[in-house]
């Protein structure tokens, strides 16, 4: 496919002013994603009683959506990036607040809403259209010094966070933060508030594991293996190993047949032992190349709303990349988390699809003045 | 130009145009920042290369540790359940490496209630395949709000299938090692057994847990499993033939300590020790203290000769039983007549016995048991040890009545290595239950001289080729011993009649002694084959004799013939003919004398003082035994003697008047 340079039509100018590297990264891991679901998701389902492929059915139903959310985000302006994230906030802020009364309960959560036979985690797409509604509020409080922005996206924040917190939904709570904190940080807060941030976080941290009695577990269990259960971690680390350089082949690993989550939170593990090192690193790189490359492309970059919604988006899509990881290796205390488009993930691989579309929007390349947002 | 883009010609203007001449471009002079919000640029400029770093510094930590749990061994972080448990404890192997006891990989079934779905239902599936599952308590166990309970450890192979194919989510296994012991009972005492969770509990097993838990490599016991099985079959068939209750026996390699067999009956499958009874788990060869008769008699004579108090020629008049402290003191089947120290072990008689120990007396046959090891805990490698009791005050009659082993009671373990010392030329090696090797051989602790020691081996074959222990001879192999038939202490500290344990302890050959044998029948009840007898005789000696035959070709004895010159014993005429010997008659005249003056030194308190000085009848020894001439046991020997501090347990006086026995 390809468009004259001439072509003034919608598609033909995405196509010459989008970063094609990215989408090519983004459309690799797409593909692995698909590929390791369907090495790693029928063993779940057999054992949670569904059909063989019924949890990779639902992943390929919801792959074309997630590439239309690609497409479609990127397609926007800047401007229209901020007006959809905006009004789409709204709405998801409403439905997770819903999700508190009429929310199916799974796993002792109430985070999803039931659609016919889907369900929706509305606080999946919330996660980038507060990315954006808060860049836009860093970003007002620089160019209209009337607005209160920051004090709004602190206002905003607390809310989100309130309701994140009574799902509870622990997760997600600490991307929102980090990514808010994030966004704060690069909109030039204070070095003391910076400090101040960064200590209550550690607080928050704390706190949640003497609070907690299920963080204090999970966190125990990472420092002294002896104190608990290190069953599901000792078997990701025994995936790795068993598969080495190249792998065991695909659909010949056993971590999956043992581990309750390996379709989602220890799909690395999963590839780790069926397609071996080199596939995994491919995906480090995959990613590391996503979010580096957005990044560095911001540094060009001298709008305020821009670098600070790219900052949240990217922001939230690495970190949630990063905790997948780091966890299955055994880096860090393990944390339900998906791995961005190669785990099962259901309505939140097009959740992450959008946050990437909008990404993918802020970095297009673009005539100077044809910023207006 | 469709289709094709300039690579020559990227889109590099357009930034530049941005960037490097952004005053030029008159709409981007519109938007150009203020000083202020330049300088908020260029802040989050700075932080975005900060942050720029961090991630790429998280990406290259995950890579790194990636690399590391794909490429380097397993961290030790936790046991693993693909490799196999982590140290297995160790073989043990007998002294030519049989397995006495491994650990077998089997699975464990255990359950996670909380994902059961239908307790009973599982229940019933589980009691089909592993019956001694009931159904109740099995439901109730996946009822429970646990999340994991036990249900059946160490299942088979076919168990495990079974589970399996139930494909119940809730039901798992945990791979754990079994402890086997492939030679069943036949090493239950020495090897002992171990818990589920592989804790030593007796026997090797607990003594030395922490070497085998280490699992570093198999342990090498001293016990020859050929052997073992011979001692447990002889003495399995003489407690059958003689209606006993147990016994205890072992045989024990006097160059080394080794032991090469041990064996106590009534024994028990160390598979299942929870099954057995606590008789059949107390182990008589180490544990159990019993008086062991007339096998004293041995010990006495040696401290009479070592110590220069009697010489092989002399003797004691043996007409009388003694009167003491309202006990009496006779023989069984007594000959009523005086007796030479060779006819005094040949006929066992405990008259003679007494009579020589009262003129060496008590502190000089204290200080001799104590350096036989008789007085103290055999240091035996077991936790199963016997502590030997003795009377706390001791007396004259006590000095008496031990002389032939009545009034103290002592571990098999510790005659066995007695008797080694007694036979290997006087050096006292402790037991041991691990092989040696060559460099690793206890010196021994000399107790008699060589002298005496080659004296008492002439007295102990002298038993089996005209005592009481004739039963016990195996033809080529010199066999020496002694018989011992005590009577049991009741439990009420008194003697009974009717329980009498039958000792038998040996060593063979005696030309070149090498191995000490003690076996104990406990409780033979005379037979039509022992016309009423179920003395040690009887019952032991024979056992003995057949051990003998079969252990000595397996060991590489090579017997000699019954004529060759070593296998000739000079005692035998003393007894055969005590009064008319051509060589002995002469010098065995002193005999009166000898014996009043024995009779005198009883009444001396001092018998230490009476040791060194000249024994008239040594060149009697000499020529009737060809041995050396015979050195009076130096001084030092006294000097030797000094009252050991014992730390001996309350010792019930014997009650009982009548203490003769055999």
């Amino acid at each position: 496919m390809s468009f004259s340079r001439a072509d003034r039509s919608l598609v033909g100018q995405w196509w010459w002013t989008v970063d094609r590297w990215m989408l090519a990264a983004v459309v690799a891991l797409l593909f692995l994603g698909a590929i390791l679901v369907l090495a790693a998701s029928p063993a779940v389902a057999t054992r949670i009683g569904m059909d063989n492929f019924a949890l990779a059915q639902r992943h390929f139903m919801m792959l074309p959506l997630a590439a239309l959310a690609i497409l479609g985000g990127s397609m926007l302006s800047p401007r229209q990036v901020r007006r959809a994230g905006v009004v789409l906030f709204l709405m998801f802020l409403t439905l997770t607040f819903l999700t508190l009364f009429i929310g199916a309960e799974i796993k002792g959560a109430t985070r999803w809403i039931a659609l016919g036979p889907f369900s929706l985690q509305p606080s999946e797409f919330l996660k980038p259209c507060f990315a954006i509604f808060a860049a836009w509020m860093f970003a007002l409080q620089k160019t209209n010094p009337g607005v209160p922005g920051n004090l709004i996206s602190v206002l905003v924040f607390l809310v989100v966070i309130g309701i994140l917190l009574k799902q509870p939904d622990l997760g997600m709570t600490a991307v929102v933060t980090a990514t808010w904190a994030a966004q704060f940080f690069i909109a030039g807060l204070p070095i003391f508030w910076v400090l101040l941030l960064v200590g209550l976080g550690i607080a928050g941290l704390v706190g949640a594991y003497f609070m907690l009695p299920h963080v204090t577990e999970r966190v125990d269990q990472f420092f002294n293996p002896e104190s608990g259960d290190t069953y599901q971690i000792d078997r990701a680390l025994e995936a790795f190993q068993n598969g080495g350089l190249y792998g065991t082949g695909p659909g010949e690993g056993s971590v999956k047949l043992v581990l309750p989550d390996a379709h989602a939170d220890f799909v690395f593990a999963v590839a780790g032992e069926e397609f071996g090192l080199v596939v995994c690193l491919l995906l480090v790189v995959l990613f590391a190349f996503i979010v580096l490359r957005a990044l560095a492309r911001l540094l060009g970059e001298h709008n305020h709303f821009i670098i600070l919604a790219a900052t949240g988006l990217v922001t939230s899509f690495g970190l949630q990349a990063i905790i997948n990881m780091a966890s299955s290796l055994h880096l860090m205390p393990t944390k339900g988390m998906t791995l961005p488009f190669i785990s099962y993930g259901g309505s939140s691989i097009v959740a992450i699809g959008l946050g990437i579309g909008f990404l993918l929007a802020l970095t297009r390349r673009r005539f100077p003045g044809s910023v207006e947002a | 130009m469709i289709g094709r883009r300039n690579r020559h010609q990227p889109a590099q203007p357009d930034f530049q145009v941005q960037r490097a001449q952004p005053v030029i471009n008159p709409i981007a002079l519109q938007l150009e920042p203020d000083g202020v919000q330049r300088r908020a640029l260029e802040i989050s400029h700075h932080r975005l290369i900060l942050g720029l770093g961090l991630f790429a510094m998280a990406f290259l930590v995950i890579a790194v540790r990636l690399a590391m749990v794909t490429l380097l061994p397993a961290e030790n972080d936790g046991p693993s359940i693909a490799a196999a448990p982590a140290a297995a404890r160790a073989d043990i192997l007998d002294r030519n490496g049989v397995v006495l006891a491994t650990s077998l990989t089997t699975a464990s079934l255990y359950a996670n209630p909380q994902n059961i779905r239908d307790p009973q239902a599982i229940a019933l599936a589980l009691n089909e395949i592993l019956p001694e599952l009931s159904v109740e308590t099995t439901a109730a166990k996946l009822a429970g709000d646990k999340t994991f309970v036990w249900l059946k450890r160490n299942l088979t192979p076919k168990q495990q299938m079974a589970v399996i194919r139930l494909g119940d989510p809730g039901l798992q296994f945990l791979h754990e090692t079994k402890r086997v012991y492939p030679q069943g009972n036949l090493t239950a005492h020495v090897v002992g057994f171990a818990d589920v969770d592989a804790r030593g509990l007796a026997g090797a097993e607990r003594s030395f847990d922490d070497v085998l838990a280490a699992g570093q490599q198999p342990l090498s016991l001293s016990i020859d499993v050929r052997i073992q099985h011979i001692l447990h079959e002889e003495m399995s068939r003489a407690i059958a033939d003689f209606t006993a209750i147990g016994g205890a026996g072992m045989v024990m390699d006097i160059a080394t300590g080794e032991l090469l067999a041990m064996v106590s009956l009534p024994d028990f499958d160390p598979a299942r020790p929870g099954t057995a009874s606590d008789d059949a788990r107390f182990n008589r060869a180490t544990l159990g203290t019993f008086e062991m008769g007339s096998t004293f008699k041995l010990f006495n004579t040696a401290i009479g000769l070592d110590t220069g108090a009697v010489t092989l020629a002399g003797g004691f008049d043996a007409t009388n039983p003694i009167r003491i402290g309202g006990f009496t003191i006779d023989d069984y089947k007594g000959k009523h007549r005086w007796l030479s120290i060779p006819e005094i072990i040949a006929y066992s008689s405990n008259i003679g016995s007494a009579k020589l120990a009262d003129t060496f007396g008590a502190e000089v046959q204290k200080a001799y048991l104590q350096r036989f090891g008789l007085l103290a805990k055999s240091p035996i490698e077991l936790a199963e040890v016997g502590v030997p009791q003795y009377p706390k005050n001791w007396k004259r009659i006590n000095t008496m009545t031990i002389a032939y082993g009545h009034g103290i009671s002592v571990t098999a373990t510790q005659l066995v290595a007695g008797i080694g010392a007694l036979a290997n030329g006087g050096l006292l090696r402790h037991p041991t239950l691990l092989k040696r090797a060559a460099g690793e051989v206890a010196e021994g602790t000399r107790v008699v001289s060589e002298q005496t020691s080659a004296q008492i081996r002439q007295l102990m074959r002298l038993v089996v080729q005209v005592g009481s222990g004739k039963k016990a001879n195996a033809p080529g192999y010199l066999v020496g011993g002694k018989t011992g038939t005590a009577e049991k202490i009741t439990t009420q500290g008194g003697y009974n009649k009717n329980s009498r344990m039958a000792v038998f302890a040996a060593a063979f050959p005696m030309h070149a002694p090498r191995y000490a044998i003690v076996m104990m029948i406990d409780e033979p009840k005379p037979n039509a084959q022992s016309y009423g007898y179920a003395t040690a005789g009887w019952v032991a000696a024979p056992a003995v004799g057949a051990l003998v035959q079969r252990m000595a070709p397996l060991l590489g004895i090579a017997p000699i013939d019954d004529d060759a010159p070593e296998a000739q014993n000079p005692l035998v005429a003393m007894v055969e003919n005590p009064q008319g010997a051509p060589a002995s008659a002469a010098q065995i005249q002193p005999k009166s004398d000898a014996s009043k003056e024995k009779q005198a030194k009883a009444q001396a308190p001092s018998p230490v003082a009476t040791a060194p000085a000249p024994v008239q009848p040594a060149t009697t020894g000499e020529i009737i035994f060809q041995a050396k001439p015979f050195v009076a046991t130096p001084v030092s020997t006294g000097a030797a003697l000094q009252p050991a501090p014992v730390a001996a347990k309350p010792f019930v006086p014997n009650e009982d008047p009548a203490l003769a026995v055999e």
